[in-house]
């Protein structure tokens, strides 16, 4: 066991790659109750075209199945996993993103019995005909529910106005149709090629002692075993260039119109320093350009063209990403302008060094802030993990950013062809 | 046992809550103002967050504000209304990054105070009033916001059943105003609303994160001068009469999936002796993922995504939520008033007991982990102006028998059913 100390943060990270693969992270947090452990597989909704665990061919699965398969490793032949979790005092829970399977728990009592569940529960499927024909009607629910959401839809046909191909454009629950086709031999066949050790990560925060839950961890992999995997061959291809649709307009019922202009990603294949040197370099940019103390919100604000649901966002991983920038209005074609005139003129005025700084020095602020939260250190370090960067790195990487650094950025992603702008209007206006 | 150093001390009329902890990377300061719930003057306060937020003297706009808080290492400010009982509560927080993780020493603790104060105690005023042209901007923004409830269903059901439920008493005002109430107000009138929320309501000032006490102590006394004396009489929501007959209301909208709430009274509020023992009722009943409702209701009929229930601590409410299909409702309906005569008949285990014991101390462990959790918990005691500290209310969870969560469970009553379902159905 390996510790990497982080002294500016104060914060040891002890890490060990086991035997079978399986990456452990576990990071001691002085007074606090709680532990909190994320177990997270390396596998989302866009891996859905790839060559299963020991055969030669690729296959296509259904859309969605990623996550059914996260409600379904919930049962066994015992019953419901919820309520072994609930016996050790813990509260257990699960989510599916585009890239990631992650299973977690946080309890402040019988940590080590609770962190042995979640590996085996999670190590152990159990899937018949009966209990995922039953899933499928909870599943349908749930999409039913997300339907009646309009910032989901809004945020999901962004997003798919900006992809041709890319399977990022698909809701990562999938629809009633293609989860309806889901069996069981599919469900094995996703579990065996992705939740393989050397695919997963597992992170431990809170109330710890890193050598003594090593060990537990380390004995409670050595009496399992996996057959040998040699890497996963996904055949989903990155998508960049031009917005597939640059403008689109939804309708269903709402109060008040949505607008949200894209951009799509022109270089998706960064990784590790690049990667995340790109990503800060944009999130704080857009913050300058866009968030409550710049020029924009200010002019917008004070017109009556946003409120307070007006936001923006960088999303980047491996393959794809985009920024999206808007919410409510019932101004959209002058918010719309706005935002464009915005970017416009950041690019021809550039940014003087002070803005940047207080632009940078705010991110520094809100990047403490969220260590407080042990949700937060154990789903981004794995995220980080995953693109082959660390999240004790931020603190450095931000103290080390410019003005520069943020132009040259803003003049490579906000670009006129990598642009959508989607609308939602009711659909009692015309 | 839980280690919870808090030192409580009275400072210009308000109430101090000082946590001295090194666990956390920042410091968080949090003023909660608080009155009773009333009709003339909800909308009113519902704004005076937003308008205060608009600009003060020093910073005499939004814009110069958010500036400010840049340049303090991204301090944050923000602000909100709630509903507690029936009382009606100002939150304004604000976080600092904790000045040993940067790189240049500043002392950010006393700018942060110094704009706290102002932004509550020096708003830009202009004619001896607030600004119109902010006033105008917040009135329009609320408005907004109040109509975009309507965009979430889950959210709007609530509402709704609020309303129907409690008509005639003062908790069904909802804590973010009225639309009905905007056009008439105007900057003077929200003004004095103002007034008299810096003279009468009850303030209490938390201040949590490492931080040198006498240095605190020395910045509140220098900026903190005024002669307060708050009004401090009521309790914290009136009592629930028996209910006569339940309420049944079906609302039509253009929706996919219907939405069932249930709406109980507990007739138990936090300075009751069976308050830990209601909420180890709520959580064999819909608390949890592994409570009965979501068993029965998602896990045995896969009637739906989610079917919960939350518990309200100062008016006794009991809330079953679930998202279903439309031709279900009798089911589910059915289903949800079966396991809440399950909890009152004692058809639970020992073991249930237990384990939901465990998990409501695991639940307020984790609160306390974090700066607002902690004084989320810590202010029932204001609001209800009954002492229940944080470490007895979890001895009290310990002490919970079978016996006293169906004493708690047999005080349920069922007062009424929302459905909010599709146009055609």
């Amino acid at each position: 066991m390996k510790p990497l100390e982080f002294k500016q943060l104060e914060e040891t990270l002890y890490y060990e790659q086991l035997d079978n693969g399986l990456d452990v992270y576990i990071l001691p947090k002085h007074g606090f109750h709680k532990t909190f452990a994320t177990f997270t597989t390396n596998y989302g909704s866009v891996d859905n075209e790839f060559i299963p665990l020991g055969r030669t061919e690729p296959i296509k699965v259904p859309d969605g199945i990623a996550h059914f398969l996260e409600h379904k490793m919930f049962e066994s032949e015992e019953g419901d996993v919820f309520h072994t979790f609930g016996k050790q005092g813990a509260s257990a829970n699960a989510f599916t993103s585009f890239t990631r399977t992650a299973y977690l728990f946080s309890s402040t009592t019988n940590v080590n019995k609770n962190v042995e569940t979640l590996l085996d529960f999670v190590q152990h499927p159990y899937f018949t005909d009966k209990t995922v024909e039953k899933e499928k009607g909870i599943i349908g629910q749930e999409i039913t529910m997300y339907d009646d959401n309009p910032d989901w839809r809004a945020y999901f046909g962004t997003i798919e106005s900006m992809y041709e191909k890319h399977p990022v454009k698909i809701d990562i629950a999938g629809t009633i149709p293609s989860i309806s086709k889901i069996t069981k031999e599919d469900l094995y066949t996703c579990y065996e090629t992705f939740y393989h050790p050397s695919n997963m990560l597992l992170f431990i925060v809170g109330a710890v002692d890193p050598d003594e839950m090593m060990t537990l961890v380390r004995e409670n992999q050595r009496h399992k075993t996996f057959p040998e995997s040699k890497g996963i061959e996904r055949r989903v291809d990155p998508e960049a260039g031009k917005a597939d649709q640059p403008e689109r307009v939804i309708t269903m019922p709402v109060q008040t119109p949505k607008l949200f202009v894209g951009f799509k990603e022109g270089n998706p294949s960064r990784q590790s320093e690049d990667l995340l040197k790109y990503e800060l370099s944009l999130n704080v940019l857009l913050d300058l350009m866009f968030g409550p103390s710049s020029e924009a919100y200010e002019a917008l604000y004070d017109a009556g063209y946003i409120d307070d649901s007006f936001a923006f966002d960088f999303t980047a991983e491996k393959g794809f990403g985009f920024s999206i920038i808007g919410g409510d209005s019932n101004y959209p074609d002058e918010l719309q302008e706005k935002i464009e005139q915005t970017i416009e003129s950041f690019k021809q005025e550039g940014l003087s060094e002070p803005e940047a700084n207080r632009a940078l020095k705010k991110k520094i602020g809100s990047f403490l802030r969220a260590l407080n939260s042990p949700e937060f250190i154990a789903n981004e370090f794995t995220r980080y993990r995953f693109n082959d960067m660390n999240l004790f790195d931020v603190l450095p990487m931000l103290e080390s950013l410019s003005a520069k650094d943020l132009e040259s950025v803003l003049h490579e992603h906000f670009v006129p062809e990598a642009k959508t702008v989607v609308v939602v209007k009711d659909d009692k206006e015309q | 046992m839980v280690e919870l150093q808090v030192k409580t001390r009275q400072h210009a009329g308000m109430h101090l809550h000082l946590w001295e902890t090194d666990k956390f990377k920042t410091i968080t300061f949090l003023l909660m103002a608080k009155a009773p719930l009333q009709e003339q003057n909800v909308t009113a306060r519902a704004l005076l967050p937003h308008i205060l937020q608009g600009g003060t003297k020093t910073y005499d706009n939004r814009k110069k504000l958010k500036q400010k808080l840049d340049d303090m290492y991204g301090a944050t400010f923000s602000a909100d209304v709630q509903k507690k009982g029936e009382q009606h509560v100002l939150t304004f927080r604000m976080d600092i990054a904790a000045e040993r993780f940067l790189s240049d020493q500043t002392s950010l603790l006393q700018e942060a105070l110094h704009v706290m104060h102002e932004v509550v105690y020096d708003p830009k005023i202009e004619n001896g009033s607030f600004s119109n042209v902010i006033v105008d901007q917040e009135k329009r923004s609320l408005r907004q916001r109040i109509r975009s409830i309507n965009d979430d269903k889950m959210r709007l059901a609530n509402v709704r059943i609020t309303e129907e439920m409690f008509k005639g008493e003062a908790y069904a005002l909802p804590a973010y105003g009225r639309v009905e109430d905007l056009d008439s107000l105007d900057s003077k009138q929200i003004y004095s609303v103002y007034k008299e929320m810096l003279q009468n309501d009850r303030f209490d000032l938390y201040v949590i994160g490492s931080f040198d006490d006498s240095k605190l102590m020395e910045t509140i006394n220098a900026l903190f001068k005024e002669d307060r004396q708050p009004q401090e009489s009521t309790k914290a929501a009136a009592p629930s009469a028996p209910v006569k007959e339940v309420k049944i209301v079906h609302d039509h909208q253009k929706v996919k999936q219907g939405k069932l709430h249930m709406g109980y009274r507990t007739h138990t509020s936090f300075d009751d002796k069976d308050y830990e023992a209601a909420q180890v009722a709520n959580g064999i009943f819909g608390g949890f993922p592994s409570s009965k409702l979501f068993t029965n209701v998602r896990e045995k009929e896969s009637l739906a995504y989610y079917a919960a229930s939350r518990i309200e601590s100062h008016k006794g409410v009991l809330m079953v939520m679930s998202g279903i299909e439309f031709d279900k409702y009798e089911r589910a309906v059915e289903i949800i008033n079966e396991q809440a005569k399950a909890m009152q008949d004692g058809d639970f285990t020992e073991d249930d007991v237990e384990q939901t014991k465990g998990m409501l101390i695991n639940q307020a462990l984790e609160a306390i982990d974090t700066p607002r959790g902690f004084a989320e918990l810590s202010y029932h005691e204001a609001v209800a102006r009954f002492s229940r500290s944080i470490q007895d209310r979890i001895e009290g969870i310990k002490k919970v028998t079978k016996k006293d969560v169906v004493r708690a469970a047999k005080k349920w009553e069922l007062d009424t059913i929302y459905f909010l379902k599709g146009e055609d159905e």
